[in-house]
């Protein structure tokens, strides 16, 4: 007899409740529309634009102050930030799936220079990378004479080494250190053991490094914003192979050209570099970009 | 369309040439999805069959959490398993993060509500007049929970489909837990969110017509065990 009784009620409420969820997201959906149309019609168009830049950059936070102001300085547009590898965002480019590229892969950006698929390239600043590792430094790079030695000491396995193998601009970076050094680390003996490729982004190579006690190289800007969380220290800097240059670069036959152009003055005018320049200062105590547009 | 044929020739050209990664990829998701959804099973199961047949208290509250968990995020999981097998974890002393191992735990994480919950809605469909007869007539328990797993078994086929397929097809938890570490812990998921980040369509699509494939067949495997059951059965 109980049961019969409750069972109607508990199901009576069910319904209720579901009606209830959907009531709140039709409600909900409503709203949308009538803020949608509350702001079509406010004074500027905005024009989205799309920015294809690279996961190290995104890691590093410095979009979150730079997007803002450039919104600030420029209301017609919007941005939208695709945070890929170096590869893929160039990629984009070559399938106008974004307006500008704000890239670090001087080899790649020449090529893609070269084909056709930009419609000028500038400088725009540059932050350095760093080799990161252990404290007790197992392979002991701190000791070697220059930066091919520490390849050299890197290559005989002794700790894991992590390579993105993403095709990144910090990809591309080591896979040059290797070369510079005539050190092939996927030939060696070990390499299944110690050569460890992650495809992954920065932050997440970082983690995987920590974990495994090996090392990396990592950009600057994303080691300095995740080092909390890391056992792990700076162990190579400062030798003038480690710079990373950036660059942006309009997408011909954009979507969206003029505000991919329009980015581009901004980010490479005075205006634009101090932005850069100051980014980091409160946070780290230190820029993490040095602007140096021409 | 061209950017599909284009990847499509590269993808069926790499796959051909029998190249050592895609297969090594393939091979790394059979072997620790297979894994997770076997200690699924051996723990799933029993746990269902309690659940759909036996009365005690705390049974419907189990079976909400069963319920809830089978619509429990992978990323979720993913996070939780991550940060208690992390260095600076409860569990770090294992050095277990990734690893196949941490991508072992946190798929049977996944699949087990789900195979648990699925195989306690078909325990629960054997009619409970059998059971009783079957007691009856002189069957030990041990007896009488193999006669009606062995009722409930087109339930524990789907309960292994649904496993398997939530757990082969999920990306968030095995990159967060494993790190796509090539040759090590790079499964097919991941590995097509890498390609796919590198601007190779090629592989990637490749991979998907793997993977897409892989389902295909168990969901075919499973429905030919279902009918050659259902055959024996009439």
């Amino acid at each position: 007899m109980r049961d019969r009784s409750v069972r109607p009620a508990l199901w009576r409420m069910g319904v209720i409740a579901l009606a209830v969820v959907l009531t709140f997201s039709l409600v909900g959906c409503a709203k949308d529309d009538t803020e949608a149309t509350n702001t079509a019609p406010a004074p500027v168009e905005k024009t989205k634009i799309v920015l294809a830049s690279t996961t190290s950059t995104q890691d590093s936070g410095l979009f979150d102050v730079l997007i803002p102001a450039f919104e600030k300085a420029n209301p017609e547009y919007t941005v939208e930030v695709i945070a890929v590898g170096s590869g893929e965002a160039m990629k984009m480019g070559e399938n106008k799936d974004a307006d500008v590229l704000l890239v670090h892969s001087p080899a790649a950006e020449k090529a893609f220079m070269e084909a056709g698929f930009g419609t000028e390239r500038r400088d725009v600043m540059y932050n350095d990378f760093v080799l990161v590792g252990p404290a007790s430094d197992p392979a002991g790079v701190k000791s070697a004479a220059d930066l091919n030695a520490v390849m050299a000491a890197l290559a005989q396995g002794k700790a894991p080494f992590m390579t993105r193998d993403d095709k990144s601009g910090t990809n591309a970076k080591e896979l040059k250190l290797w070369t510079d050094a005539s050190v092939s680390p996927t030939a060696t003996a070990s390499a299944a053991d110690w050569y460890l490729s992650t495809g992954q982004g920065m932050g997440e190579t970082l983690k995987i490094t920590n974990e495994k006690q090996g090392y990396t190289l990592a950009d600057r800007a994303t080691f300095l914003t995740s080092k909390g969380a890391l056992d792990l220290v700076i162990l190579r800097e400062g030798d003038k192979a480690l710079l990373n240059q950036y660059g942006v670069i309009p997408v011909t036959d954009a979507t969206h050209l003029d505000g991919g152009v329009a980015f581009m003055e901004w980010i490479t005018s005075a205006e634009g570099q101090k932005v850069i320049g100051e980014f980091g200062i409160e946070k780290f105590g230190e820029a993490l970009f040095t602007p140096n547009a021409q | 369309m061209g950017i599909f044929i284009d990847a499509f020739r590269d993808g069926l050209a790499m796959l051909a040439s029998g190249a050592a990664d895609v297969w090594t990829i393939v091979l790394v998701s059979i072997q620790v999805s297979g894994m997770a959804v076997l200690l699924a099973l051996v723990l799933g199961i029993p746990a269902g069959f309690v659940l759909g047949t036996k009365r005690f208290v705390g049974r419907r509250f189990m079976l909400i959490i069963a319920n809830t968990g089978m619509g429990l995020p992978p990323v979720v999981v993913g996070l939780v398993v991550a940060m208690l097998l992390s260095r600076r974890g409860p569990f770090g002393s294992l050095e277990l993060l990734y690893s196949q191992p941490a991508m072992v735990i946190a798929q049977l994480v996944i699949a087990l509500p789900i195979v648990a919950a699925v195989s306690a809605a078909a325990v629960s469909a054997v009619p409970r007049e059998l059971r009783l007869q079957a007691r009856s007539l002189g069957a030990s328990p041990l007896q009488e929970a193999f006669m009606t797993l062995k009722e409930a078994r087109m339930g524990l086929i789907a309960a292994v489909a649904a496993g398997f397929g939530s757990i082969i097809s999920e990306v968030g938890a095995v990159t967060m837990v494993g790190g796509n570490l090539a040759g090590k812990t790079r499964v097919m998921t991941t590995a097509i969110v890498q390609y796919t980040r590198m601007g190779d369509y090629g592989p990637a699509l490749a991979l998907a017509a793997v993977l897409m494939g892989m389902v295909l067949i168990v969901n075919i495997l499973l429905a030919r065990v279902q009918s050659s059951a259902e055959r024996y059965e009439a």
